[in-house]
């Protein structure tokens, strides 16, 4: 039966009969799309459960409690009182000499040795600083809570298994036993990271630290503000405000949007080739990483900027002109500070890309192991995402955590960008 | 004499002309009082006098910096004896950092013969004269525009016109340097893949089926012949961009149905920046996540119902990379689908479409090419993704389409090949720079496409 020849009543009925049926797909696509939202979100949620979770116990590290004989024996034996021979004693030793005065009865090298083990192989190098800073400690006893070992770390936070059979971890049976003890008399705490915040990357995870990244990527965005900034607002004014309508500015304005979707990593081939081969600037440099991370926000800033510009309205122009003001005066005058909230927030979040991008970073060579904190953009220097994927790589069990916690502060500045940007455009956006 | 000591002396020199220049425009006419008469306003003859102090002062400033360390080098160069003269290319270069590493002060390998510790401190002392040389050059030309401009200031110089034309030809300037940026990616990237396809014929590196770039070192190695066959990675890379596109594409549609056609207000104002939220994180934090969350997981799944996973999974990295790609097509979609007008969806209604019927019969159809091209945009950022793949999937080269298999792509051999030893002739660094242009190709053409589909398709409904 055809549709024309159909009754009125006919048609009623099948509608009808159809309505439960189509109901029902109604409600089932409505549900497809919540969950779409649900995955997107749940997916956020557990993302950062996780990184807090693995984390936020990064910015804890055990001490041990110790009294140290800043004995002049071990120190200068010679008795030169000279604060450079000072500076190369063996201060291994009076390590090893305070935790065997905890355990007396430990003996044979091999034992003594893992006894050692369990503080920190940078433990020398702070009881060095702690005489360099105050000579008065030489031949004094002092309480001093030194960082521990990672493993032994690890192993205080409950992050290694007490079951797991003896030669599937690192930290052994009579370690084991040795920290018991220490713990049963109150000789291990968990004090703050301080050294996370204030040290260079190092070998040992409890030694390392995120200063130096995050002197390198603040260097970086430095020179990338200063590069891109100015450049880029100039640009969005061009192309807005004085720019002839004619077929080269559509090209420009096509190879904007496009150089928007080059791939990262291709400016940093750019960075490579141009910058360090071509220019000879120097390797690991954040001068480098800097000029290469502003030719890569220069399109973001261009279009952010050209729509704030856009969002003036005529009227403030024709006003300007109308009193007498020049073309170039009517825009620095009048339409630049009413859009100057806008550019802002579009180089705060092209700031904001430019902190999290890695991948041209490593073209250019700052994946170097970098323990000195840089002073100057000239110096080398990693940044703290290069630092995230340099740690995530290494093969130690507390790096994880380092990791997570290194990525916590990352995105805690992302975060403060964002606000900042979210708070501007709020504060002084203006509809007109 | 240090550069910035330079850079400040000229920024305070133009500091004082602007103060001067102004001062001399409202004397010319006799005081504050018959300002009136002159042309432009006096603080234009004030930036015009500074411009004019510091321009030229800038410009032999920045042919020094890029010249004079060549020069010197060549000079002390001329000056060793006659040994070093005959020397190979490569092995003057050698001596050449040797004698700036030891200028520079830091340490080089081993004492050095008499003749380089001569050679150095001719370099040192080169740059030190050629320093205090160009200072003064510079000081002396600074004045000399000074002066210049001072004789020129008087009440009908056309001041305002001639600052106005300078800004105006900084703010060209400024929008050039994005052509610039073009054709120095450009450049850069073809020219060190021309020399890789002089090594190896682009038809080898488009359809050879072995990638291992490790070329020989010695000619006896064993093992080493070098191959660079990259149909292995262009596979892997599309293996992944489409698991990835596989999560991305109807969740990330699905999102931005919902949030445009179903949502109410306040949830739409609170979702939508929570979930741009992801498109914010840095990429190595999904790569972290990736590779210390992800894949374990996967891993425990693939082994409690018996399959074997790589640890370096295609999976692992397509499924992470397709949730960074969600709010990517979601934000796209929504605005396209946002632009289709009420009146499409008021006539759907009007005939008793329920909701989801107007979505797929009326919104979807019409809203397609911009959808289309979000996607083809989704898929270039997936391409390009080089951090979740660089930490999560593969390096060996298998040419396979099983997921659950380790697999390289692109952007990871580029990373792998540059990071590292740095020997600018080899081809296996030139291959970094090949499968550069190949990526940078792949995504032009997938974003003009895109660009081209909504242009030609879009519909004009006003």
């Amino acid at each position: 039966m055809s549709v024309a020849n159909r009754t009125p009543q006919e048609t009623r009925k099948l509608v009808e009969a159809s309505l439960g049926k189509r109901g029902r797909a109604e409600r089932r696509f409505h549900a497809y799309g919540m969950l779409g939202v649900i995955v997107g979100l749940s997916f956020l949620a557990y993302f950062f459960a996780t990184i807090i979770n693995d984390g936020s116990s990064a910015f804890f590290q055990t001490h041990i409690k110790l009294n140290i004989e800043f004995d002049r024996d071990v120190i200068d034996p010679r008795r030169s009182n000279d604060p450079g021979v000072w500076a190369k004693a063996n201060y291994a030793t009076l390590v090893k000499n305070s935790v065997l005065e905890i355990f007396p009865d430990v003996s044979g090298r091999r034992d003594q040795k893992k006894l050692r083990q369990l503080v920190s192989n940078g433990a020398p190098f702070e009881l060095q600083a702690m005489l360099v800073k105050d000579p008065e400690l030489l031949g004094r006893t002092v309480e001093v809570w030194l960082p521990t070992d990672d493993e032994v770390d690890m192993f205080f936070k409950g992050k290694i298994d007490r079951e797991l059979p003896e030669e599937r971890r690192r930290v052994k049976d009579q370690q084991i036993g040795w920290i018991d003890v220490l713990e049963n008399e109150g000789l291990l705490q968990r004090k703050f990271n301080r050294r996370f915040f204030t040290a260079g990357d190092s070998r040992d995870p409890e030694m390392a630290g995120i200063w130096s990244a995050m002197k390198g990527s603040f260097f970086m965005l430095l020179v990338t503000f200063f590069i891109a900034f100015p450049l880029g607002v100039a640009a969005a004014i061009y192309l807005e405000e004085f720019a002839p309508r004619n077929r080269w500015i559509d090209l420009l304005e096509v190879n904007i949007n496009n150089l928007a979707a080059v791939p990262s990593i291709i400016y940093g081939l750019l960075g490579l080739a141009v910058f360090i081969n071509f220019m000879g600037l120097p390797r690991s440099a954040p001068l480098v990483g800097g000029l290469v991370l502003a030719l890569m926000t220069l399109p973001i800033i261009i279009i952010a900027g050209r729509s704030a510009i856009r969002a003036v309205p005529p009227s403030i122009r024709e006003a300007a002109l109308g009193l007498g003001a020049s073309d170039v005066q009517t825009v620095f005058h009048h339409v630049l500070p009413l859009a100057m909230p806008g550019l802002m927030t579009g180089a705060i979040i092209g700031m904001a890309r430019a902190l999290g991008e890695t991948a041209p970073l490593l073209m250019i060579g700052m994946v170097a192991f970098i323990v000195e904190v840089p002073g100057t953009p000239f110096d080398p220097s990693t940044a703290l995402p290069v630092q995230v994927y340099l740690w995530a790589d290494s093969p130690e069990r507390a790096f994880v955590e380092r990791t997570a916690a290194a990525i916590m502060v990352l995105l805690f500045f992302l975060l403060v960008m964002n606000g900042l940007a979210v708070w501007l455009r709020q504060r002084y956006e203006r509809r007109w | 004499m240090r550069l910035s000591t330079i850079i400040l002396v000229l920024a305070a020199i133009a500091v004082a002309s602007f103060f001067i220049g102004r001062q001399r425009a409202v004397s010319s006419v006799g005081g504050a009082r018959q300002i009136r008469e002159l042309h432009s306003l006096p603080g234009y003859y004030g930036y015009l006098t500074a411009v004019w102090a510091v321009l030229p002062a800038l410009t032999l400033l920045s042919v020094w910096m890029i010249f004079a360390d060549q020069v010197i080098v060549s000079k002390v160069v001329a000056e060793l004896p006659f040994s070093y003269q005959t020397m190979s290319a490569s092995e003057m270069n050698l001596v050449i950092n040797d004698i700036s590493n030891l200028a520079g002060g830091n340490i080089a390998s081993g004492e050095p013969a008499a003749e380089i510790s001569a050679a150095v401190d001719r370099y040192i002392g080169l740059r030190y004269s050629s320093m205090w040389l160009v200072a003064l050059l510079c000081i002396v030309t600074a004045f000399a525009g000074l002066v210049i401009a001072y004789l020129r200031i008087h009440p009908q110089q056309r001041a305002r016109n001639s600052v106005e034309t300078l800004v105006r030809i900084g703010l060209v300037l400024a929008s050039s340097i994005a052509v610039l940026t073009t054709i120095g990616i450009v450049a850069s990237v073809l020219f060190e893949a021309i020399r890789f396809f002089e090594e190896v014929s682009i038809t080898d590196f488009l359809f050879g089926l072995t990638w291992s770039p490790q070329t020989a070192i010695r000619a006896d190695q064993v093992g080493s012949s070098g191959a660079f066959g990259a149909v292995p990675l262009f596979v892997g890379t599309m293996l992944i961009s489409f698991i990835a596109m596989c999560v991305a594409a109807p969740v990330g549609l699905l999102v931005a149905i919902y949030l445009a056609e179903y949502a109410t207000k306040s949830i739409r104002k609170t979702a939508k920046p929570i979930l741009e939220v992801l498109a914010g994180i840095p990429t190595v934090v999904y790569g972290y996540f990736a590779a210390i969350t992800v894949a374990p997981l996967i891993r425990d799944l693939g082994e409690s119902i018996g399959l074997e996973v790589a640890s370096e999974s295609a999976l692992t990295a397509g499924l992470v990379m397709g949730v960074m790609i969600i709010p990517f097509v979601s934000s796209l979609s929504d605005d396209v689908i946002n632009s289709v007008p009420q009146s499409l969806r008021d006539g759907s209604y009007g005939l008793g479409a329920t909701r989801s019927e107007t979505i797929k019969r009326v919104i979807l159809p019409a809203a397609l090419p911009g959808i289309v091209s979000a996607m083809l945009l989704a898929v270039s950022r997936a391409i390009g993704e080089t951090m979740i793949v660089v930490m999560a999937a593969g390096l060996s080269a298998k040419l396979t389409i099983n997921p659950l298999e380790a697999v390289t792509t692109v952007t990871v051999q580029i990373v792998t090949l540059l990071v590292g030893d740095q020997e600018f002739d080899s081809a296996k660094t030139l291959a970094a720079f090949g499968l550069g242009l190949t990526l940078l190709l792949v995504t032009l053409v997938l974003n003009v496409i895109a660009l081209q589909i909504v242009r030609k398709y879009r519909e004009d409904y006003d």
